[in-house]
């Protein structure tokens, strides 16, 4: 403030001194006089040949016409500077107050609905999503996930919430880590355990998408998941999208329907049609296979440990 | 005729503003001249959009100075942001270069600043803001220097042919896209059907291994443009292709053709059948007469052609250089002529050569002396465990002296036909996602896309300065930046660092004469703009090397460019693809 004060006083100075010395500069509201009688030169040959623009609007002036007053400045008469606030080299001082030439590191953020689709199977009728999303810039960055599937028929399901700090650790890969809340969804019992998140992802050679992560709940349970994702662009809008999910767990955690070793996979194949990038619907297939105790759970459950699925959803991200 | 005020019937309620009229229709000259920035609305093939403009016009106007003369510059800022006005290749005092942050604190709303500077050169120019994305908008305008004697070659005739490209999305929305999904606006992606089709070309294992290469390296080959013509319409002096700027002309006239690219993100390929253009100006510096058939030129570059047309129309062809789209214009002794337009041509592919790999039977080896990394003003600017290059490669025969003192080892001049130079093992972080692991001189290049349609392609080795340079002293140091960035962030970058992560500025020391090395690690072409003090292109012209201030680097080159560091203070440099700049390739130069 003290240092702006001084500034407009050292302006003021110089300007008056300017004047005094009769420089063709004007300062304050003489200025926006001075405004109103600038020529426009019609240069001979030179580019006089505008022809009419299409549209409604008539023909460009090409006489000095077109550069006719302004109206008067609104507001406050203008400030004047310049030639008066000579750079010192480095002076860090003087350019603390200044707005930065370049805004490179501003926030964005993300939200991603990658899989937000109805599964339609042998006693399945599901609801399925996988969504991601991020606050942050390019290094730093907070992640929300929630994946999950409800079966309308045998009202039961299970759900995840994640919240994660990311950090790129090389060029496409971010370390993730922070807090995950598994929830199993059922007409009786849903049981939920908060667990905590380390994984990795991004892009793997041949562009596949990956994401994996451990979880690790208060009892010390020890499950994980990856997925792995490629688009193939059949054209520039009309892409297939082979997708394989993995979940597997290192104790059992019956409670939770989870058994010890792989609990299931997931192979899709979903074909969306970009209208916009932002939004794409898709259909699909999608085949779920459950393995050992967890299986054994989910026939206990009503569920089938092998199911082949058709899918039809809409990908979208804002 | 006149403004068209009171057109709030034709805009949209978004745009209650004044409506832009169509540019180079008018000239200022003479002293002080006055530019005011304000709001309008722009019509593009007849939508409206909300335009930055200086006096009302998209470009704005044609403004005219003269060399020896005081220039004086009022600028009023009627934006409710702070706004700049920088003048693109004028050598003046920092203070009048117009880059807020930099040099000055920007013109505040409602202000206005004036510009005073002694104008010491000629040739053709342009000016923008350097604020944010009031470029983007509309806020550029070409800037011609008369010359005190006259010039070199002979014309009748002179057009300004400003090329630029507009977007109704804002400049943050288009950002932000970029930011989300890095191939946002390339609609030109390779496909399944062009596998196919290049496994029964040149056989499935090549079409694999082409595609495995590609995929290892996670890059993709169709990355020409980061925007597109998904978004873009393209403006030759503010007019659509539908539009046609025409340029007239008596026939048996020598016209003048004073190319400037304005465009914020595209690299132009310019070419008008039938006519061979006379290259006579690079940068607004006379340089010995080159005749071609097509240019290439990169956002702040401008050349100078004569062209020689007969009595008909003729097409001025401005393609992008992703084939994704083009502005168009016609030379013509009449008024509503047009010539046929040509084809675009297909999409390129990146090559082996812009990814830095070595050519296959390129001879190395000998040639090059690995030096040991030197931790040197790059570590002192703070980029941690990054210290300096490695494999810093000279000639072996090469006798310069390390200047030490902290810098970085001296290095040979990137002449054409010089060996490649092997990539140090720093890949500069995770901000960077590739390197030029061999690069090499390509200056007589013509460039991606370029040089096999049967005709002329300008090559930076093609030019040469009319006068010779005023500094031949050998460069007595050289400082050496890698152009760097990571794609899938959309962050770009010099040696891995934004600028926001390497604020402090690269010290020219006064008076020194430096040799600025250049390496492309990235798989775009940069065009690397300096502000205050001219680039000599070291292009195997000796004395007559030419001079510029902006200078295209293709993929995967390694460039040279010799400096006199006559200008004391804080100058800008940086991409002059303006979402480069703006995401973070951009230093500051300071010469003390």
């Amino acid at each position: 403030m003290n240092r702006t004060g001084r500034f407009i006083v050292l302006r003021v100075l110089v300007g008056a001194l300017a004047f005094s010395f009769a420089q063709p500069i004007v300062a304050g509201a003489a200025l926006a006089q001075a405004h109103s009688d600038h020529s426009a030169t019609g240069m001979p040959g030179m580019s006089g040949m505008t022809p009419p623009a299409t549209g409604t609007i008539p023909p460009p002036a090409t006489s000095p016409a077109a550069v006719q007053p302004a109206p008067s400045l609104p507001g406050p008469p203008p400030g004047f500077s310049g030639n008066t606030e000579v750079v010192k080299p480095s002076d860090p001082a003087k350019a603390a107050g200044w707005p930065s030439p370049v805004s490179d590191n501003a926030l964005q953020t993300f939200l991603l609905f990658d899989l937000f689709e109805f599964q339609h199977g042998a006693n399945v009728d599901a609801a399925r999503w996988d969504v991601l999303g991020w606050v942050g810039g390019d290094t730093e960055r907070i992640w929300f996930k929630s994946e999950g599937r409800y079966n309308g028929v045998l009202r039961a399901g299970e759900m995840d919430v994640q919240v994660l700090y990311g950090r790129l650790i090389s060029p496409f890969v971010d370390f993730q880590a922070g807090f995950r809340y598994e929830q199993q969804l059922s007409w009786d019992n849903g049981l939920g355990r908060p667990q905590a998140v380390v994984g990795v992802q991004g892009l793997v050679p041949y562009g596949m998408e990956l994401e994996a992560a451990i979880f690790v709940s208060q009892n010390g349970d020890v499950s994980g998941r990856a997925t792995l994702a490629q688009d193939f662009l059949l054209t520039q809008r009309l892409i297939l999208q082979p997708r394989f999910e993995i979940n597997g767990a290192v104790q059992s955690a019956t409670r939770y329907g989870v058994g010890a070793g792989v609990n299931d996979i997931e192979i899709g194949l979903r074909l969306r049609y970009e209208i916009v990038r932002e939004v794409a619907p898709y259909v699909g297939v999608s085949w779920l296979k459950s393995f050992g105790e967890t299986a054994n759970l989910r026939s206990v459950a009503g569920e089938s440990t092998s199911v082949f699925q058709l899918v039809a959803g809409i990908r979208m991200w804002f | 005729m006149g403004l068209l005020a009171g057109s709030a019937g034709i805009a949209p309620a978004y745009a209650q503003v004044p409506i832009a009229t169509v540019p180079a229709s008018a000239s200022l000259g003479g002293s002080p001249i006055d530019l005011v920035i304000e709001k309008v609305a722009l019509q593009v093939d007849g939508r409206i959009g909300g335009a930055v403009a200086m006096n009302r016009m998209v470009p704005g106007p044609l403004i005219r100075l003269r060399e020896g003369d005081d220039a004086i510059l009022r600028v009023t800022n009627r934006l409710s942001e702070i706004s700049s006005i920088h003048w693109h290749g004028l050598i003046l005092p920092p203070d009048m270069d117009g880059v807020p942050g930099v040099s000055f604190p920007g013109i505040r709303p409602g202000e206005t600043f004036v510009y005073r500077f002694p104008v010491r050169q000629s040739g053709t120019y342009w000016c923008h803001s350097h604020s944010g994305g009031q470029e983007l908008l509309g806020l550029y305008a070409p800037l011609i220097i008369d010359p005190i004697r006259p010039e070199p070659f002979r014309f009748d005739r002179d057009h300004v042919v400003m090329l630029s490209d507009w977007s109704f999305e804002q400049p943050e929305q288009i950002l932000a896209n970029l930011k989300k999904q890095a191939g946002y606006y390339n609609y030109q992606k390779r496909t399944v059907g062009e596998f196919f089709r290049d496994a029964r070309r040149d056989g499935v294992g090549a079409a694999i291994g082409d595609r495995m290469q590609w995929g290892q390296m996670l890059m993709d080959p169709t990355d020409f443009a980061d925007v597109t013509r998904a978004t873009y319409t393209y403006l030759m002096n503010g007019q659509t292709p539908t539009a046609n700027w025409t340029g007239l002309f008596r026939p048996g006239e020598a016209v003048r053709l004073r190319f400037i690219d304005a465009g914020a993100m595209t690299i132009f390929d310019v070419r008008i059948p039938d006519l061979k253009m006379t290259v006579v100006q690079v940068d607004g510096q006379n340089v010995q007469p080159v005749n071609v058939d097509e240019l290439r030129i990169g956002p702040g570059q401008t050349y100078d052609v004569v062209v020689r047309p007969g009595n008909r129309a003729y097409t001025v062809f401005a393609e992008t250089s992703d084939r994704s789209g083009h502005a168009r214009g016609t030379l013509a002794p009449q008024p509503g002529m047009s010539a046929a337009i040509p084809l675009r041509r297909p999409r390129p592919i990146r090559t082996m050569a812009d990814m830095g790999m070595e050519m296959a039977g390129m001879a190395m080896g000998g040639a090059l002396k690995e030096t040991s990394a030197r931790p040197g003003a790059q570590a002192a600017m703070g980029s941690g465990s990054h210290a300096g290059h490695g494999g810093m490669a000279m000639p072996a025969a090469g006798g310069s002296a390390m200047a030490g003192m902290g810098d970085r080892a001296v290095s040979g001049p990137g002449l054409p036909g010089s060996p490649a130079v092997a990539h140090g093992p720093d890949t500069h972080g995770v901000g960077n996602s590739s390197v030029a692991m061999m690069a090499r001189s390509r200056l007589d290049e013509p460039g991606a896309g370029l040089g096999s349609d049967g005709w002329r392609v300008l090559t930076y080795a093609d030019l040469r300065s009319v006068v010779p340079q005023a500094d031949r002293r050998e460069p007595s140091r050289a400082v050496e930046l890698h152009l760097t960035g990571n794609m899938e962030r959309y962050s770009w970058s010099f040696d891995g660092k934004k600028y926001s992560e390497a604020p402090t500025p690269i010290r020219f020391r006064y008076g020194e004469r430096l040799r600025l090395v250049l390496v492309n690690d990235t798989m775009m072409e940069h065009p690397i703009h300096l502000h205050g003090m001219w680039m000599e292109l070291e292009n195997g012209g000796g004395p007559n090397q030419p001079r510029l201030h902006t200078v295209a680097v293709k993929p995967g080159e390694r460039l040279t460019v010799a400096i006199t560091a006559d200008a004391p203070g804080r100058w800008a440099m940086h991409c002059h693809l303006l979402l480069h700049m703006e995401m973070g390739m951009f230093r500051v130069v300071e010469v003390a």
